[in-house]
């Protein structure tokens, strides 16, 4: 089953007099389940097409699909529903809400969603336990560092169980420990529950994780591959 | 909680001193208001009283027509009982019967024209201030007595003292001449040269014998007992009085047009004053919420993406704004009140305010008073404008882009 598909995508940027190509007529299909890596270097459309996957952003032309509805066309509040529903989203830079506790954090969705209070508190104790952050529910992102910051983040995408997780660099900005756990983890996230990955990185250790590869460039795809995953050291 | 109520609350302490400083533009601008519409309400209150005490009363019962055209002929019947009948319904503190003319008064050197008020000497000084004006000799004393009491300047043009016989010539009721001599018992000093130039009083019943009035009169003048009640006394005197049809029941409004055209200019005047200061915390509101805004869109961005609606982020600012407005409008009426509580027991005067006051039938010292309109009216303004200031950062958020506002810095 495919989860998400895109067609024909294009999509410019205006940069004072000149225009940037971000995406240049992409079609492609991600089946459901896979654990996906788009790589490339700075500029060349990763988070680009992640964006317009994830519909945060419209595509010039083209179209995407998600879970088989047609979001290029949907109007914010619409697109804001979807994304509800169906996308976990991990940043690079964390992007957890500053006043809210880590747990709060993980409810928020959840509770945008309005999921009953005792069973998101159940379902966000039990993610935070599982990121390893079981003791940490009442801290301020302030409190905690990167690496469990980075680990809210995915408990939040996660906990309320989508079928799908965008994530847009998720290792920059942590040490090399942090790294290989938050992939561990988002590995176990794909094989254990069935939840679809689709990562942009250009760590190349980050991508040995990935069972697909497709590598981007000047808003192309260039390579499209399977691989067998390799985890390595970070 | 509610996720939104959380973050509103959460968010605005996250700047606590820009929190408190629009809070406290807040609430010194309620206290103000709170503090300027109670003096302005006392003050309108006592001018109404005052101006009413002195002649015109809250209520006058009338034959229909006579307060168009005040001629002798249009009569109300048995005025006496018909005051009688007035002080006993309901809400009424007190009423008298009247009765005018207007007449030529001479003495031995000098005629004036004045108008000439019938009084039943004792139930006037209930609904007039003008008895107690008397400044040298006394008040009316018996129904029946050739007796009157006279403004301080007509005595001076006249050239009359008290016990001096003061003659006076006007039209009867019958259209034949009225003429009267009375002797002077009281001179009363308003203040007011009108009055203290043209205008005397005699006993009702001497004033019917003269102007061959029978036992009828012009009006019946009443009081009631809150100033808030006219309405309802007017409404139930109508009804006791809708038998005949000759007689209407006229409010305060309809006979004095001008005293509340006054109040209306100065509260258009004072609302202008007004509307500068919730303009100008309006703004200040905007500004920390525009502040605000700015320096959240990124975290706005977070939320949109992880699929907050639009409207939904727009509400939450307009609830951080009803909470900050919450706090202002409660601690502004909280202070307003206190301020207004301390001055209704103390008053309060200001250099050249009772020159000023005196035109204005005011008194010297205001003493203004606690009421859920003085306390709210400013406050709830205020409220409503920082909700209508807040309405523009709000709707930016709808327009926003997760992507475009999540790269802001």
């Amino acid at each position: 089953m495919t989860a998400i598909s895109c067609r024909e995508l294009c999509k410019t940027f205006r940069q004072g007099e000149e225009l940037i190509t971000g995406l240049d007529r992409v079609s492609l299909d991600i089946d459901s389940g896979s654990f996906v890596s788009l790589s490339g270097p700075s500029g060349s459309g990763k988070t680009t097409l992640l964006n317009a996957m994830g519909g945060l952003d419209t595509p010039d032309s083209g179209q995407v699909t998600v879970g088989g509805t047609r979001i290029d066309g949907l109007d914010r509040g619409e697109r804001a529903d979807m994304r509800l529903h169906n996308i976990g989203f991990v940043f690079q830079a964390y992007n957890l809400v500053p006043v809210l506790s880590a747990q709060e954090n993980v409810e928020f969705v959840m509770q945008v969603q309005g999921v009953a209070a005792a069973e998101r508190q159940r379902r966000a104790r039990e993610v935070l336990d599982d990121v390893g952050l079981a003791g940490m529910e009442g801290r301020l992102p302030g409190e905690l560092s990167g690496g469990q910051q980075q680990r809210v983040a995915v408990a939040r995408a996660i906990a309320a169980r989508p079928k799908l997780v965008l994530a847009d660099e998720p290792t920059a900005n942590l040490d090399s420990h942090s790294a290989a756990q938050l992939m561990g983890l988002f590995v176990e996230l794909n094989e254990q529950r069935g939840v679809t990955f689709v990562m942009s990185t250009h760590d190349t250790r980050v991508m040995a994780y990935a069972r697909r590869l497709i590598s981007m460039r000047d808003g192309r795809i260039v390579e499209d591959r399977a691989q067998e995953p390799r985890p390595m050291n970070l | 909680m509610n996720i939104s109520a959380r973050l509103a609350w959460r968010n605005l302490w996250r700047h606590s001193r820009r929190t408190w400083l629009t809070v406290g533009a807040m609430v010194f601008c309620n206290a103000l208001l709170v503090f300027l519409i109670a003096v302005q309400l006392d003050s309108y209150r006592m001018m109404i009283d005052n101006t009413l005490g002195a002649f015109t009363g809250h209520l006058q019962v009338q034959r229909a027509g006579y307060h168009e055209d005040q001629r002798m002929q249009q009569t109300v019947p048995a005025v006496a009982a018909l005051a009688d009948k007035v002080r006993r319904q309901p809400g009424v503190s007190a009423a008298a019967g009247r009765a005018m003319a207007y007449a030529l008064a001479s003495s031995e050197q000098r005629s004036f024209g004045i108008l000439v008020t019938g009084v039943q000497p004792d139930a006037e000084p209930s609904v007039s201030t003008y008895p107690g004006l008397v400044s040298a000799g006394r008040y009316l004393d018996g129904s029946e007595a050739a007796e009157i009491v006279i403004g301080a300047v007509l005595a001076r043009n006249l050239k009359l003292g008290l016990g001096d016989e003061l003659t006076f010539l006007g039209s009867g009721r019958d259209g034949g001449i009225a003429a009267g001599v009375a002797t002077v018992v009281g001179i009363v000093d308003s203040g007011i040269a009108e009055v203290d130039r043209g205008v005397a009083q005699i006993p009702l019943g001497y004033f019917q014998q003269t102007f061959f009035m029978g036992d009828s009169g012009h009006s019946v003048v009443a009081r009631v007992d809150e100033l808030d009640h006219t309405d309802a006394v007017v409404a139930s005197l109508r009804r006791q009085l809708a038998a005949d049809s000759e007689l209407v029941v006229l409010d305060w409004d309809t006979l004095q047009p001008g005293l509340r055209e006054a109040i209306q200019t100065d509260m258009i005047s004072a609302w202008f004053m007004y509307a500068v200061l919730i303009v100008l915390v309006a703004l200040s509101v905007l500004n920390t919420q525009l502040m605000s805004v700015l320096e959240r869109t990124r975290e706005f961005g977070v939320m949109l993406a992880l699929g907050m609606r639009p409207g939904r982020l727009g509400r939450l600012v307009m609830l951080e704004t009803l909470l900050m407005a919450t706090l202002g409008l409660a601690l502004g009426a909280l202070v307003g009140a206190a301020v207004v509580y301390y001055f209704s027991v103390f008053g309060f005067s200001y250099p050249g305010m009772a020159e000023a006051a005196a035109k204005f039938n005011l008194p010297p010292r205001l003493y203004p008073q606690v009421s859920a309109l003085a306390v709210f009216w400013g406050p709830v303004t205020v409220f409503a404008g920082a909700l209508l200031a807040s309405l523009y950062p709000a709707l930016k958020l709808l327009r926003m882009e997760p992507v475009a506002a999540m790269r802001a810095v």
